[in-house]
């Protein structure tokens, strides 16, 4: 197939996904079937398309004009291939996972689930290939509807609770704030379209970029910086599956996906340096980092503590963002890459702890590491992953954060790097101390006894999908070529 | 000889007048619900012809008995009337279908002929009061307009459809009173009821007699402005929308309306607009402050109303909020965005109050308490209401946006970011409200009364859908809306700064 029919495909693929998976609802097993060979497929066509855009090519698509302006159109370029690859990669994972935990839980609902789960990752693909500011902020507001009924799924006050927190406040934030720059961009450069090297140059105030770029960042409420991450934690209310593939790597990582886009294409890095963006952006992305590790350190709840540590992560992307150096933003790239398969492997052995021992709380965790080797060992690897340790992929991205906060003087940033991987490992390593060495408590769980402390580990669809993303957070550190390649391209490096 | 296309302009209102009279003399609801039919299928063709004539070649002049202006009364139609004629008549034939069985249940069958009759009339009325290029002849048809409407309220089943058409009875009279006190005072000032007449003179008239023009003008802006709803001349609306039948509902909410917002914006730009400068007067600064408070006060009482055809009712309000934004701000993007949200508010809210319809002819009730779950029961209904509820968030994708965009860049071209910012986070309390109707409709568990409820028959589903498909149409081809839109925006401004 040529590149072009490859980026129709994967564009197209989700959402045919989702209308035949909600044909075959009423079939569980035909119906994960399809699931699965959706994801399969996209993922492929991911791979395939990578080559071609390695060696150069920009496969573009131009559907429609709405407006003058308003394009929808589509082109796949590095960072968008990168995104694309993560995400489609992932889905097949989850998608496994879902199975073992969506029975084993025995939750409602599970055809709609799967429907609205292609549709969330039919929105990412088009806005990971998204070619101008219009089509991305279509896919962004898409990607914030789709999962909300994933959100609700429990059906319950809180849930329902949880889904206006989560609504109102990326709406919002994206209508508010995120709307009213891209219309100031298109008044101030009559295009939207992504261009490398950005598209304001000389073309705005000093005092113009800044107003863009603060209604960007904190418009653009999926990459949940300091004080837009309310909705984040309150998200962990849905299934695990949603938290591990939405809350950790699609819906989050469009945000500070679309800030690094927008910051590369639009803005342009050398526009922002000259401007002196820097300063204020490393503060707010900083404070971000540090405020959320403190908050994560006193979390019970492990889901929370996760999601939390994700809002401290994500702003990791944005300070490489905030340094503006290349190396820096490489580096956010890979970080985008590597967070992702580090947090879905917590996130899995989260579910998997809760499928198999209903336990939640990180305080009850004593000695699980004895009874769920595995899924405490993919853990600890993903846990390594945070604090950002070699030999785990987390260590690349925040290793390139550092060079280029080293290379522009940017004390604050390093300052900031250093501190947080200490709070890191400050929260993440008492629960692998308290899952491995402390003793298994007597008599505990009342009431969950009979049916789950039988055995040890949870279904083994469960810990086949948490193996394999734990190996990918090591596969990623010893083979970095094909996403390193591809961030570096992204800033003009052959 | 005899050019029918010629005619198109007075055909268009003659058509639905001699069906009215012929539906007077019918006795059963059926036939005369086929008379309606085929009137309102027909209009739009009329109504689309000429248009395509119009931005082919020109205005269109039409004498009324062959006598010359400025003595006999002439029919004039420009872009900007010949699109709003295109929006009356497709809202009309779109939604015609939908009567048939929802008339036949909510009223009695002695009453049905009569039903249609005064449908028949106030169409009359909408079309005329857009095509005439005479200001007092406005009055008439806007007074016929109005007439047929009070009856069409107080047709209503509930008992306080009495009390709800009484009040706009009253509330309508006090405008058209104002109005025609306003034309009588640029009457006496200029000497012409000639629209175009009294664009030519009234600068003079101004020099002469300021004082009269700006009374005149005030009465007048006054009077359009009580049947367009204008905050916070809008306490007829909720009452009148909520207890009408469910057609008049639709059609009120996507046409009447509308057609007094042609008349404001006919005023103010291009009759008032080369004479005394529009946009440097006060009125531009009232109206773009009513219209945020009709946006806010109206939204925020939308929030808080369980029943469903009064909280659309209250968001016709803001929605009519955005339209009058875009004409205070009377810049090309901003008037482009009024009058594109004409035709995008028309489309959503047709489709909201139709699928209010649906639910009505079902379950019989619009209280949202009662109607946990009815997305289960009626999915087809529920997803036009969710597609056509997303186009008036403005979610991207939708008409919603369209306007909302061109709304916002006017408003940062004319300098006013906070409006910007304004008018965006309104966004956000429709978020909530319409937000709130889905949660309930999908979320909630299916109410048990609501047990052998299901989507309704085909002549009431099929409009809807077809609504629901242009909000999303029109949200992406916007050739026919937003770029007809831009012409007429521009062409309006030209005539201002000429």
């Amino acid at each position: 197939m040529s590149a072009n029919a490859l980026l129709i495909a994967a564009l197209i693929l989700p959402f045919v996904g989702s209308v035949i998976i909600a044909l075959l609802a009423r079939w569980p097993n035909p119906r994960e079937a399809a699931t699965l060979l959706t994801a399969s497929l996209l993922f492929l066509a991911g791979l395939c398309l990578t080559g071609p855009v390695l060696a150069g090519a920009r496969p573009a698509l131009h559907l429609i004009q709405v407006a003058p302006g308003l394009a929808v159109a589509f082109a796949a370029e590095p960072l968008g291939m990168l995104f694309a690859l993560v995400a489609s990669g992932l889905w097949i994972v989850t998608s496994v996972y879902s199975i073992g935990y969506m029975r084993a839980n025995r939750e409602p609902r599970q055809g709609s689930y799967a429907v609205f789960f292609a549709v969330s990752l039919g929105s990412t693909i088009g806005a990971a290939f998204a070619a101008n500011l219009f089509t991305l902020f279509l896919f962004y507001e898409l990607l914030t509807m789709a999962t909300y009924p994933l959100v609700t799924h429990k059906r319950d006050p809180a849930a329902f609770h949880a889904g206006r927190v989560y609504l109102l406040m990326l709406l919002g934030s994206s209508l508010i704030l995120f709307l009213p720059a891209v219309v100031g961009i298109w008044l101030l450069a009559g295009t939207l379209d992504f261009t490398p090297g950005g598209i304001v140059a000389g073309k705005a105030s000093v005092f113009q970029v800044t107003l863009l770029l603060a209604l960007i960042v904190f418009g653009i409420g999926k990459a949940a910086v300091m004080p837009l991450h309310f909705w984040l934690p309150a998200a962990m209310v849905a299934p695990t599956p949603v938290s591990a593939l939405l809350h950790a790597v699609a819906v989050v990582k469009t945000g500070v996906f679309c800030i690094v886009k927008i910051t590369v294409m639009i803005f342009g890095i050398e526009t922002l340096a000259a401007t002196s963006q820097s300063g204020w952006l490393t503060w707010v992305a900083g404070a971000t980092v540090i405020a959320a590790s403190v908050v994560a350190l006193r979390q019970d709840n492990l889901k929370r503590m996760l999601a939390y540590s994700t809002v401290s992560q994500l702003s990791y992307i944005v300070l490489g963002v905030a340094i503006l150096a290349p190396i820096s933003l490489v580096g956010a790239a890979m970080h985008i890459a590597g967070h992702a398969v580090s947090k879905i492997t917590l996130f899995f052995a989260a579910g998997s702890i809760y499928t198999a021992h209903h336990l939640t709380e990180i305080s009850e965790l004593n000695g699980i590491g004895r009874r769920m080797p595995w899924t405490m060992g993919a853990f600890a690897i993903g846990a390594l992953g945070m604090i950002g340790l070699p030999p785990t992929a987390g260590f690349l991205g925040k290793w390139f954060i550092l060079s280029g906060a080293m290379q522009t003087a940017n004390w604050l940033a390093v300052g900031v790097i250093v501190v947080s991987t200490m709070l890191n490992a400050g929260y993440f390593l008492p629960i692998l101390y308290r899952a491995f060495f402390l003793p298994v408590p007597d008599g505990s769980q009342p009431g969950h006894e009979a049916e789950h402390v039988t055995g040890g580990e949870a279904p083994w669809l469960i810990v086949l999908s948490l193996v394999v993303t734990a190996s990918a957070t090591l596969g990623l550190f010893c083979f970095p070529t094909v996403p390193l390649a591809l961030a570096r391209l992204m800033m003009g490096a052959s | 000889m005899i050019e029918p296309l010629a005619h198109l302009p007075v055909l268009l209102v003659i058509t639905p007048l001699l069906a009215a009279l012929l539906a007077g003399f019918m006795r059963r609801g059926g036939t005369a619900f086929g008379l309606s039919l085929a009137v309102s299928w027909a209009s739009p063709v009329m109504a689309i012809t000429l248009l395509a004539r119009v931005l082919a070649s020109g205005p269109v002049s039409y004498h009324i008995g062959g006598w010359e202006p400025p003595w006999g009364i002439e029919y004039r139609v420009d872009a900007l009337n010949g699109f709003v004629l295109v929006l009356v008549s497709v809202i009309g034939a779109v939604i015609m279908p939908f009567a048939w069985r929802s008339v036949a249940r909510e009223l009695e069958p002695d009453r049905q002929a009569w039903f249609y009759c005064m449908y028949l009339l106030c169409l009359t009325g909408l079309m005329g009061i857009t095509v005439t290029g005479d200001a007092f002849n406005a009055f008439v048809f806007m007074e016929i307009s109005s007439l047929s409407t009070y009856v069409l309220i107080a047709l209503g089943r509930d008992r306080r459809a009495l009390v709800a058409a009484f009040q706009y009875l009253i509330m309508g009279t006090i405008g058209a009173t104002f109005y025609v006190i306003g034309i009588g005072l640029l009457y006496l000032a200029t000497g012409t009821l000639n629209m175009m007449d009294l664009a030519e003179r009234l600068g003079g008239a101004a020099a002469e007699q300021p004082r009269t023009i700006v009374t005149g003008l005030a009465f007048l802006v006054v009077g359009v402005s009580l049947k367009l709803a204008l905050f916070p001349l809008s306490a007829w609306l909720p009452g009148a929308y909520a207890f009408a039948p469910s057609l008049v509902t639709i059609f009120l909410a996507a046409t009447a309306t509308k057609v007094a917002i042609y008349l404001l914006i006919r005023f103010l730009f291009s009759i008032v607009g080369p004479a005394v400068g529009f946009a440097a007067s006060p009125v531009a600064e009232m109206i773009i402050g009513l219209s945020l408070i009709a946006i806010f006060v109206a939204s925020l009482i939308a929030m808080f109303r369980l029943d469903l055809k009064r909280m659309l009712a209250y968001s016709s309000l803001a929605q009519i909020g955005y339209i009058t934004m875009g004409i205070g701000i009377a810049n090309q993007p901003s008037l482009t965005g009024g009058i594109v949200h004409v035709v995008n508010h028309a489309i959503t809210k047709a489709g909201l109050f139709m699928a209010v319809g649906c639910i009505v002819f079902r379950t019989g009730t619009v209280s949202l308490t009662e109607l946990a779950g009815i997305g289960r029961r009626m999915p087809l209904t529920m997803a036009a209401f969710t597609i056509t509820g997303l186009g008036l968030i403005g979610a991207p994708g939708t008409v919603g946006f369209i306007s909302k965009w061109y709304l916002i860049m006017g408003a940062l071209q004319d300098g006013a970011p906070w409006l910007a910012f304004v008018i965006a986070s309104s966004s956000l309390l429709t978020v909530t409200y319409i937000g709130h109707v889905l949660e309930v409709a999908w979320f909630r568990p299916t109410a048990p009364a609501l047990a052998g409820v299901s989507d309704p028959p085909l002549s009431m589903l099929l409009p809807l859908l077809v609504l629901a498909a242009a909000t999303i149409w029109f949200g992406i081809d916007t050739s026919w809306t937003a770029g007809i839109a831009s012409r007429i925006a521009e062409g309006l401004l030209d005539g201002v700064a000429r």
